[in-house]
Formats: structure tokens, C-alpha cells, sequence
């Protein structure tokens, strides 16, 4: 049924169609909206058979979803940056111990400085634990992914973390399609799961695993993404062939059959890289896209299938490694091993920067012609930072960056300075 | 002549023997059908306090809940000695997930419990005085105020012991550890308000709350055994020596917790709705001294450079909570002083 729905709504009701029976709620911008949902439908009792449990921490909230699980109960929970670092440990516990949590993670930067707006680093920041991460592009499809997330979890007992653009997509209303609970029950078979704490057959989970072992059981993990390779998917085939829509699966291309230039991204701006790119195959150029739905596991040979045929890659993420540069831009570049691509790592977006469809439109002009430097932040303010930079230089005591940084744009801009 | 009451007391242990008991009064640990939640063959410490806490509260737990019981373990020594991969000491349904969480790993077992209409299982969480007085307390605070149906127990041995014996939030004044080393003017932990987790429990009006030693296992299992009446966040602090990390010898673990309680360092009570309802009476009440010099962790407080001072400091502790409780019963011994002229002159 098409309703016109905030993102956070149509991923709270897809998830109450899931029939979870443990969701643990701890409030952070921009993924309120989802647990609240929740928590009302849980309260007046449209769904059943579930604990709805304000927790006192994000670190709780993982903590309480995998004791859930551990226990043979569906578990979720939704959190976004500064929540997900919090509970991080918990984050490669409940993946260590293979317990299949669901987890929306509503994107958001990383502070300092504290910012509530969208971009990956928060998901980038748990990307080795052993979590898959698969990302949305619409609202659809952040919905039906979470369908196919509890499938996939409780089939191969490993966590699926869905990544939701924070704002973008969390708090955007538009037309979703939401399932019917009959068609969601014939995807979604109850949880039978792996290990459970049960008094009739004890076991001991959580054992203490010493260099004899850990390194086994840490490639049998390994295996189990490398399955999820294979499952994500034949899911999304499963998803279409029960719903009749195209959500999920590793990777998707768009105009990229014969394209030269192929931009990698993943998430909600794909939607603007494809209008941009239009523009620019309405003047002749040779550019495509390809959007990495699955992050863990990464489809190394589907990304390689998908991109080798190119002969320039840009990469444009929203997030990078300090020091480094693209985290993307580097498992593209390592699938992509043996080819003569070559790799563009586009920094974008980052704390809610808009990306639009005007500068994308540049950087695709430049970057068809060529001319893109090896690593670009998009839309970066030099000005600001060359100030900033020289008065670092001028004295010792130049005082907090980001504070300076403020002021000069409210000096400069005469938007009133910060004093 | 004033009439002394007649007290079945073992010579010199003040605990009464199982034989001296009925049937229905007889410790778990005489019941050849006992669950033995945890097994032999772990690799606890000799004379360790937890393993022997750890096993009597358990196993009361057990029969408490007919033997439908599932545990949550915290990081620490009884996680580490208890199942060492591919083993372990565990005969009931038992999960460790990390240090800081085992309140809310429990709560969400009982969550789960409850939504698949399991009432009749019910919910053991432990850990040490670091997973819970420090590094969980946060998770512990929430599962009290949440009021989650959870026992959680928390076997003191007041201070990382695992890690090598380094300073927790129990840890007492004037105690060495290795990070509170015996150097400078003031040599050993130093005071502070301590953390006081039984009296903080009972501020969140969870329905019941107890402390315990090792030294009165009949004690801790009825107190495990009134626990498991109530449903709701309940709170067992058991006060459990080390051996290793107290410096007392293996065979004196008993003896130094009876004294912890018999100084009044450790106070015995519990308490339902945030109100005490019982006190364990000291029976003869001992100094402090007694107490300190069986353990190493005080040695700097005696021999060559002797430290009456803080002594004193710690008797004042021991006689705060003593008034608190009202620890004195109105007949008790009155205190024994064994300190020699020598040790106290300083």
C-alpha cells in the first residue's frame, strides 16, 4: 500500500512487520523517529508479543539486544553516530558472539565537532566488525531492507546493520510502498536460532578462546560474509519475486554498460549522482554509475564485474580515513587490482554539507575530461581553511579550530560573529 | 547471674554445622541431587572467595527456581577461570558477552524470557566489584531503575584481581594494590567516600538487597533463596577474599570474611524496598587490626613503620557502619584489644 510517510515511519512499521520481540530503544538524532514509532505501536498493543525497553546508554541498548538474542528472541534496535560509538564493544561482541541483531543506523558524522547531519563516518568507524552493513538509496529500499536484514541475519547468525541516511532519507517523506504482513510472514520464517540459553540443554556461550582457536573462529566469520556474498542476493531475487520489487542485492549500475567514468557511491546520493550524470550523458559523455549496496561484505568481484571495463573510477564517499583518504575509494581500488582504472577519491558531503547536483555536475565535467586531482574534498572552502591555517601559524595560542573557523565565516559572511 | 543464651557455635567459627540442623535446613552443598552450576575442574585460585560464593549462591539459585535458571556473566576472574576454551565449569545455560554489560545482557534475557512466556526461568546476572561498582554500574543503575526481573550478584573482592590486583571503586582505604602502591606519605589506597553499591541499590527501591560473606554460606544461600521470591531488580553484594590479591593465606579465606564482618568493615544486612529489614548481628566484635594483619595489602600499616593513624582511620569506618546497621547486639563481647603496646606507639 503506497503511503505518503516520513523515512524513520516507513522503516518503523516494516520493522513491526518483521514481528521483533525484543527492541531496545536508546534516543539519538536523526534516528528518533524510528524508535518512537515503535514504541507507540508496541504501547497500544498493534504489536504484539514485543518489549519495547528505554535503555540508559546505546552501549545498553546492544547489550540488552544480545542477551534478546542469545535468549532465541528477534532483537532491533536503531542508533546513529555518537550512539554507535558508544556501544561499540558491544557492536563486535554481538557480532563475535554471532547473534543475528538488527540494527538501523540512521548515518550521522562524528564529533568533535558535535554535528547532527548526515555523512558515513559513523558506520565506516565499525566497518571490520564483523557487522554487515548494507546501505539504502530511497526510502523503499531502506524499508525493505530491513525485511531481507532479519533474513539474512538469522539465516547465516550474523548482524545485519542497516545505514540510513540520517535527515536525507530518515526524515524525508514520500511515497513508500509498505508490505502486507502476509507476504512479510512467507519472506520472513520465525527465528530458529543457532545457539540459545535454554535450561533444558545448557551450554556456555561466550567462552574465553585463546591463540589456539581465535584465529579459526574469526576466518569462520569471515566465511559466513563470504556466504552472505552469495545470500544477499538470492534474497533480494526472493524480495523481488515476492513483492515485484528491486530492493537490496550487492551492487547496482546505472548507465554504466559503456560508460569510461563510473562513479561509485553509496546511499541516498546516488539519487542526485544519477541525475548529474544524465546531464552529462545528455552531452555526449561516457559516464555512469554503480552503487555499493553491500559495504560488509564487500562484493570484491561484483564491484570488479561492475567497474572493469572503465577506465576512470570516481569514488565519492561520505566519509575518509584522517591521514589517509577514501575508505571506499580503497576496497574499490583493491577490487579493481589488475585493471588500468584509474581511482578518483571524492571526500563528500561530510556533517551535512548538501551535495548538489550543480557541483556534482562540475566535478563529472572535469572528471570525464580528466582533470580531477587523485583526492578532492567537494565543495571545500579553502579561504576558511587558509585562514585558519595562518593563524595556527601567527601565534601558539590560535585557540579551538572549529570555534575559529565559525567566527571567521560569521565575520566574513556578516551572518554576527561569534564573540 | 545474668542468663547467656545457648548458641550452637563450632569452636572458634561461630558456625553452626549441618548436623546440629534439620533436613529442610541443611545447606544446598549436602544435597548429593544439588545442581553444581559450577563444576569442579575450574581454575580458580586456592582458597578463592568468588569460585566458593559463586557456587553456593548459584546452586541455591537453582533450587530456588526448581533448576530454571540462566546466568550472565561479566568479564573478569569467574569468567576467565570458569571456562577456558573448549571447557567449562558451567552446568546451567550461561552467556559472557563483555565487562560493563552484564545488567543489560540480562535484562535482555529476561525481555526475551518474558515475551516467549518463560516466567518460570528466571534471570542470574554476576560479576566482580569492577564489572560492577565501576565499569557496569551504569547498565546496573538502569536495570535497577527499570526495575528489570534480574538478581544481579556482585562478588567483592574489592579490587581487579584478574588483572593483577589493581584499584576498584570497592577497593578499602589504605589498601595496596598495584595501582595504589605502598610509597609516599600516604602508602595504600587512599580515603574517599568509597562507593557504597548496597546502599545506592536500595536508593533505587529495588525490592530487595542484601550483602553477604563467604563466611556464613547458610546466610547467602537463604539470602539468594528470599532474593528469588521477589520479583523485579534485586541486589546481592558478597563480600568473597582473594587470596592473591589480599595477601592472606589460602586456608584463611573464611576467617578474614567472618572478620570483615565481625570488625563491622563489612556490614551484613538486607534490605526490601530501600528499607533494612535485618541486620547480622556482631557477635564478638573484633578490632580492625585483626582483620588487616591477616592480609598483605595492609602490611604497610604494621611492622617497622607503623601506621596507628590510618588503623584508626579504618576502625572509625568500621564504627560508622556499625552505628548505621546498629551491627552490635546488646549482650555482644565488648571489643578485645590485641594490639601490643609496641605497634601502637608510633
Amino acid at each position: 500500500m503506497l503511503r505518503q510517510i516520513e523515512g524513520s515511519r516507513a522503516v518503523a512499521e516494516t520493522v513491526a512487520l518483521c514481528r521483533p520481540e525484543v527492541v531496545c530503544a536508546y534516543p539519538i538524532s536523526p534516528q528518533t523517529h524510528i524508535i518512537e514509532a515503535v514504541g507507540v505501536m508496541v504501547k497500544e498493543g498493534r504489536l504484539s508479543r514485543c518489549e519495547f525497553i528505554n535503555v540508559e546508554s546505546e552501549f545498553a541498548a546492544m547489550s540488552v539486544a544480545i542477551g534478546a538474542s542469545a535468549t532465541g528472541a528477534r532483537a532491533y534496535t536503531a542508533t546513529a553516530s555518537q550512539g554507535l560509538l558508544y556501544m561499540m564493544e558491544a557492536v563486535y561482541n554481538a557480532a563475535g558472539l554471532g547473534l543475528p541483531i538488527v540494527m538501523t543506523l540512521a548515518n550521522r558524522a562524528i564529533g568533535a565537532p558535535i554535528n547532527i547531519w548526515n555523512d558515513h563516518s559513523d558506520a565506516m568507524a565499525v566497518r571490520d566488525s564483523g557487522w554487515i552493513q548494507i546501505f539504502a538509496e530511497t526510502n523503499q529500499e531502506a524499508a525493505d531492507l530491513h525485511v531481507q536484514a532479519f533474513r539474512l541475519a538469522e539465516e547465516l547468525s550474523v548482524p545485519v546493520m542497516v545505514c540510513v541516511d540520517g535527515f536525507i532519507l530518515t526524515h524525508a517523506v514520500e511515497g513508500v510502498d509498505l508490505l502486507e504482513q502476509s507476504i512479510v510472514d512467507a519472506f520472513l520464517p520465525p527465528y530458529e536460532p543457532r545457539q540459545v540459553l535454554d535450561p533444558e540443554n545448557p551450554v556456555s556461550i561466550g567462552a574465553m578462546v585463546g591463540p589456539e582457536a581465535f584465529q579459526e573462529v574469526r576466518y569462520l566469520a569471515h566465511l559466513r560474509q563470504l556466504d552472505a556474498l552469495h545470500r544477499i542476493p538470492a534474497i533480494a531475487e526472493d524480495f523481488y519475486a515476492a513483492t515485484g520489487r528491486r530492493s537490496g542485492g550487492l551492487v547496482r549500475s546505472y548507465r554504466a554498460e559503456d560508460a569510461e567514468t563510473i562513479v561509485v557511491a553509496m546511499g541516498s546520493v546516488l539519487g542526485t549522482i544519477k541525475d548529474a550524470v544524465d546531464v552529462r550523458r545528455d552531452a555526449g559523455e561516457k559516464i555512469g554509475v554503480v552503487g555499493i549496496t553491500s559495504f560488509r561484505p564487500f562484493p570484491s568481484q561484483a564491484v570488479h564485474e561492475a567497474l572493469a571495463h572503465a577506465s576512470q573510477i570516481v569514488v565519492l564517499e561520505k566519509a575518509f580515513s584522517i591521514g589517509h583518504g577514501g575508505v571506499l575509494a580503497t576496497d574499490v581500488a583493491m577490487a579493481l587490482q589488475g585493471t588500468n582504472c584509474k581511482i578518483r577519491e571524492v571526500v563528500a558531503g561530510l556533517g551535512g554539507r548538501p551535495i548538489t547536483r550543480q557541483s556534482l555536475d562540475k566535478l563529472f565535467y572535469k572528471a570525464t575530461r580528466g582533470e580531477l586531482d587523485s583526492l578532492l574534498f567537494l565543495d571545500l572552502d579553502l579561504d576558511v581553511v587558509e585562514r585558519e591555517v595562518e593563524r595556527m601559524k601567527a601565534t601558539r595560542r590560535s585557540g579551538p579550530s572549529a570555534e575559529n573557523v565559525l567566527r571567521d565565516l560569521g565575520t566574513t559572511r556578516g551572518e554576527g560573529a561569534l564573540s | 547471674m545474668t542468663k547467656r543464651p545457648v548458641r550452637f557455635y563450632q569452636v572458634g567459627s561461630f558456625a553452626v554445622g549441618n548436623r546440629l540442623l534439620s533436613d529442610d535446613e541443611r545447606t544446598v552443598q549436602s544435597d548429593p541431587n544439588r545442581a553444581n552450576s559450577i563444576d569442579s575442574g575450574h581454575r580458580a585460585c586456592q582458597g578463592c572467595g568468588e569460585a566458593l560464593g559463586a557456587r553456593y549462591a548459584l546452586d541455591a539459585a537453582m533450587r530456588a527456581t526448581n533448576n530454571q535458571l540462566v546466568a550472565v556473566n561479566a568479564t573478569g576472574c569467574l569468567e576467565v577461570f570458569s571456562t577456558p576454551y573448549p571447557e567449562t565449569s558451567w552446568r546451567i545455560p550461561w552467556l559472557h558477552s563483555l565487562f560493563g554489560n552484564a545488567p543489560a545482557v540480562a535484562t535482555g534475557v529476561a525481555a526475551a524470557l518474558r515475551v516467549k512466556g518463560r516466567s518460570d526461568v528466571r534471570v542470574v546476572s554476576q560479576g566482580g566489584d569492577g564489572g560492577t561498582v565501576d565499569i557496569g554500574f551504569g547498565c546496573l543503575s538502569g536495570m535497577f531503575e527499570r526495575n528489570d526481573d534480574v538478581l544481579y550478584i556482585c562478588y567483592d573482592n574489592e579490587g581487579y584481581m584478574n588483572t593483577g590486583v589493581q584499584r576498584s571503586g570497592a577497593t578499602p582505604p589504605a589498601a595496596r594494590t598495584a595501582t595504589t602502591d605502598v610509597v609516599g606519605p600516604q602508602p595504600g589506597n587512599t580515603f574517599g567516600q568509597g562507593k557504597d553499591v548496597p546502599r545506592i541499590a536500595m536508593a533505587h527501591d529495588v525490592a530487595y538487597v542484601a550483602t553477604a560473606t563467604v563466611a556464613d554460606l547458610h546466610d547467602l544461600e537463604a539470602k539468594v533463596e528470599r532474593a528469588m521470591q521477589f520479583r523485579g531488580a534485586r541486589y546481592l553484594h558478597v563480600l568473597v577474599p582473594c587470596p592473591l590479591g589480599w595477601g592472606s593465606a589460602s586456608n584463611e579465606t573464611i576467617h578474614v570474611a567472618r572478620l570483615a564482618k565481625e570488625t563491622g568493615m563489612f556490614p551484613v544486612f538486607e534490605a526490601e524496598y530501600g528499607v533494612v529489614t535485618s541486620v547480622s548481628k556482631i557477635r564478638r566484635q573484633a578490632p580492625v587490626e585483626e582483620y588487616l594483619k591477616l592480609q598483605k595489602r595492609f602490611a604497610h600499616l604494621f611492622g617497622k613503620n607503623p601506621r596507628p593513624d590510618i588503623v584508626a582511620h579504618l576502625q572509625e569506618i568500621a564504627n560508622r557502619n556499625i552505628e548505621r546497621y546498629g551491627l552490635l547486639e546488646q549482650d555482644a563481647e565488648p571489643i578485645a584489644r590485641h594490639v601490643s603496646s609496641s605497634e601502637a606507639s608510633a
